[in-house]
């Protein structure tokens, strides 16, 4: 069924510096005045070279936490530097977001890594993909990548740092309820579209919402981004890394680093 | 977008000059400022090169910018390389009583749009917050330099902190 929808955007030359300066001042004032943003330690990514970010993911399918990192990234080193996002086939190949790839989303895969680090550029990354950005709202400061370790692996291959990048405040755009995940079984969407979360919500304009596949208005949640220190995989975790150890390892230290965070809020919404 | 603060500085204007040409003093004064390296051997003079950022919002913005007038102790000129494209300019004049007239402009360049000139708009009270900040702090400093307190102290400033004059003119 999903070969049905546009070929995937792994084109690297599609991004365009120009159209994401061109989209810097509504992001700017999204970030700002709708979210309140506050995005700390991107001095700690390497100024330049390739570099592999693993955020956590929050915020159902409007990912605010996203916006506000492209952006910050985007204004504090330029939209100049070569910068990529990984993410779901389906989200490229969806006609109406057809923007992202200018944006430089390119689909999640070992290859497009390979050639984004060939190219020396950023490439962020939210290995928990759809499966943590609709975590019910109160796991909304749990780390959640479900297990999955291919973002140690890659960093670990192409010698690239790994650089965490730890979010909070997104999952407070709207009352997630359940990723759904017995739902989308049921209607098979696991076989027809690799989804395996069908997430139920209350969000507005909906109400109830299942599917997000519409996106929602989010709430004016205040956003908080912490960048932390770069990991060299092979210096800390050896040539041939136990990866349940690593992924323990980086996973703890970013669960750590976002219980800080949640630390500091002290009302839902406003931070 | 521009914006323009100015004040006076009870300082001859070869101090206040040569305490805004170090680069080493930039993030001292200036409000907002994170970040102000030089980038290679130059580190003033026309064609020396900084990579800047400023908080303003929620991000900090920036990128590298290069001098590109540089005329003792009158002017400095510098304009964007790469990042948010703008310039920027301090002029130095004297003063009554040997104080000196300081200017700090920066012009600012939305992409164009429709909400390119909103957010100029908007950013327009963060960017002269910032600098009038910087001109109140920078005239602190200044004033306090042994220097300039041993050379007899000039007449009092005309804009105390707080009331920097500030111009805004659409581009």
């Amino acid at each position: 069924m999903s070969t049905l929808l546009p070929a995937a955007g792994d084109d690297f030359e599609t991004r365009d510096p120009d159209f994401i300066r061109d989209f810097l001042p509504i992001l700017w004032l999204l970030a700002s005045f709708w979210y309140r943003a506050e995005v700390r330690g991107l001095e700690k990514i390497p100024p330049d070279g390739p570099v592999l970010l693993v955020g956590n993911h929050s915020g159902g399918n409007m990912t605010p936490d996203t916006t506000v990192f492209v952006l910050a990234f985007s204004a504090y080193f330029g939209a100049e530097r070569p910068f990529y996002q990984l993410a779901h086939d389906l989200v490229v190949r969806m006609p109406p977001l057809w923007w992202l790839r200018y944006f430089g989303t390119v689909v999640a895969s070992p290859e497009n890594v390979h050639k984004a680090f060939a190219k020396k550029a950023a490439v962020l990354v939210y290995p928990g993909g759809d499966y943590e950005v609709h975590r019910p709202t109160w796991e909304s400061a749990k780390v959640d990548f479900d297990g999955r370790k291919g973002f140690i692996r890659a960093a670990h291959r192409e010698h690239v740092p790994l650089v965490p990048v730890v979010s909070i405040g997104g999952q407070e755009t709207a009352l997630f309820l359940s990723r759904g995940q017995w739902l989308a079984k049921r209607l098979r969407l696991d076989r027809l579209f690799r989804l395996k979360v069908l997430p139920i919500s209350l969000a507005l304009p909906w109400g109830l919402n299942i599917g997000d596949m519409l996106g929602h208005i989010p709430l004016p949640a205040k956003i908080t981004i912490q960048v932390l220190d770069p990991i060299d995989v092979r210096a800390r975790f050896g040539a041939k890394p136990d990866w349940n150890a690593a992924y323990r390892s980086i996973v703890g230290e970013m669960q750590r680093a976002l219980m800080q965070l949640q630390s500091k809020r002290r009302l839902p919404l406003v931070g | 977008m521009r914006v323009a603060v100015h004040t006076e500085i009870a300082a001859p204007r070869e101090e206040v000059w040569r305490y805004i040409v170090d680069p080493d003093h930039q993030l001292a004064f200036m409000d907002g400022m994170t970040r102000w390296e030089p980038q290679g051997k130059r580190r003033n003079g026309v064609g020396a090169r900084f990579a800047m950022r400023m908080r303003v919002g929620s991000v900090e913005l920036g990128g590298v910018v290069e001098i590109v007038e540089f005329d003792p102790p009158c002017d400095i000129a510098w304009t964007s390389v790469t990042g948010i494209d703008h310039r920027g300019r301090w002029r130095l004049r004297p003063g009554s009583d040997g104080r000196t007239h300081v200017e700090l402009r920066v012009t600012y360049f939305s992409p164009r749009g429709f909400i390119g000139p909103i957010a100029d708009l908007v950013a327009w009270p963060i960017v002269r917050g910032h600098l009038q900040r910087s001109l109140q702090e920078l005239a602190r400093r200044v004033e306090q330099l042994p220097a300039t307190r041993s050379a007899g102290a000039p007449g009092k400033r005309q804009h105390r902190t707080g009331r920097a004059r500030t111009a805004r003119r659409q581009q």
